[in-house]
């Protein structure tokens, strides 16, 4: 029991952006925040993606196998597969010189 | 300029080759130039419904409004797709052969255009949405000239009819004994790829989540992210990393096609000589 509440609090230290909930996700002047997403291998993830600028964004990446277009000041969930451990880059790719990102899964 | 071309290009492609498909499959069918023009039109109209209602149509269904909407029109891009194939095993003598009037080639031929018009709208229809998006986006923002970005829209525009037209060509030069089954495979491996991505959108919204693992990942070998998976995964569904569900949909997709058009062939005793995925 110790040794799992300290790998948890482990886990919080070492990856802030590591939940089980929805990940929240914000795009603004097309960059995302954060741009590096930490996820657990092998398990169902959601990213909950804010676009806060005008025009709409298509969050695309041929890695995770998602494709979703979100409108300006609105937001997207995206479901994600559960994932290998790996690095899964992704993009906006109406924005792509700027609006990149990737999804680690450890 | 060149960055608009690439994204529309990029866009644009995926219909390209279902239109050059298309034209190959209907190769001979009177009145076929006019239903694909239809197709294509309305898949211009729709496109920029889809996109000037893209905000309302995500929120439908708890903001999974843009995946059931994508999901359901590949769904009937495939049923579209296997009555094409399954109805020309049936009558496919009828049209190359025995047709005794002008009047019943058109009507015989127009019922399968339909299907196929339907489908070309469809295509049109989901990339060109996205183009629309992304035009008005960059318009708006006022970044680059609007001269640039209609110059860089135009040419990837035409770098995509240029696509239909290599795919249309190049079909042509099969000898045409054997075009039509060349075409029918093609069409229902297109049907099998359309129904895998559907179910992936499905997942991405958070429904069906099952058999979501990848089976086997050959991004190594060939990834979805070069010239040729891209167009490996247009036309034949090739998917660099699938799932299970994805796969088993693949599947079963290809096994009705070929169950029904067997059946359908066996019904019409003496319509089969347009060969047809057997």
């Amino acid at each position: 029991m110790k040794i799992l509440v300290l790998a948890a609090l482990a886990a919080v230290l070492v990856s802030p952006a590591f939940a089980d909930g929805p990940i929240a996700v914000t795009l603004k002047d097309h960059r995302f925040s954060p741009s590096t997403i930490t996820v657990k291998a092998n398990t169902p993830t959601v990213l909950s993606i804010t676009n806060e600028d005008a025009s709409a964004e298509e969050f695309d990446s041929t890695s995770l196998k998602v494709e979703k277009v979100i409108t300006g000041n609105s937001r997207g969930d995206v479901h994600l597969r559960p994932l290998a451990p790996g690095k899964y880059p992704f993009m906006g790719e109406y924005h792509s010189d700027t609006a990149q990102g990737v999804v680690i899964a450890q | 300029m060149l960055a608009t071309l690439l994204i529309v290009f990029r866009e644009v492609i995926e219909a390209g080759l279902i239109v050059g498909i298309v034209l190959a499959a209907t190769k001979g069918v009177a009145r076929r130039g006019i239903w694909v023009s239809y197709g294509v039109a309305a898949g211009v109209i729709g496109a920029c419904l889809v996109a000037t209602f893209a905000g309302e149509i995500a929120s439908f269904f708890q903001g999974a409004g843009q995946e059931i909407f994508d999901a359901s029109v590949l769904v009937l891009a495939v049923c579209m797709l296997a009555w094409h194939n399954v109805w020309m095993a049936g009558h496919g003598r009828a049209m190359a052969h025995e047709l005794k009037t002008v009047g019943a080639a058109v009507k015989a031929g127009n019922r399968s255009l339909i299907a196929l018009a339907v489908v070309v709208g469809i295509a049109v229809l989901r990339e060109g949405s996205e183009v629309v998006l992304f035009l008005y986006g960059i318009a708006s923002q006022g970044g680059t000239s609007n001269v640039a970005m209609l110059a860089g829209g135009a040419l990837g525009l035409a770098a995509g009819a240029g696509v239909t037209a290599l795919m249309y060509f190049g079909l042509l030069t099969i000898p045409a004994g054997k075009l039509f089954s060349v075409t029918s495979w093609l069409i229902t491996l297109l049907a099998a790829g359309m129904a895998a991505q559907a179910i992936l959108f499905l997942q991405q919204a958070g429904y069906l989540e099952y058999l979501t693992g990848t089976v086997w990942d050959t991004s190594w070998l060939l990834s979805q992210d070069s010239i040729l998976g891209r167009l490996l995964h247009t036309l034949i569904g090739y998917n660099d990393a699938p799932n299970g569900a994805q796969l088993a949909v693949y599947a079963v997709t290809i096994a009705a096609i070929v169950g029904l058009t067997r059946w359908e062939r066996a019904r019409h005793p003496r319509g089969g000589t347009i060969p047809s995925p057997a």
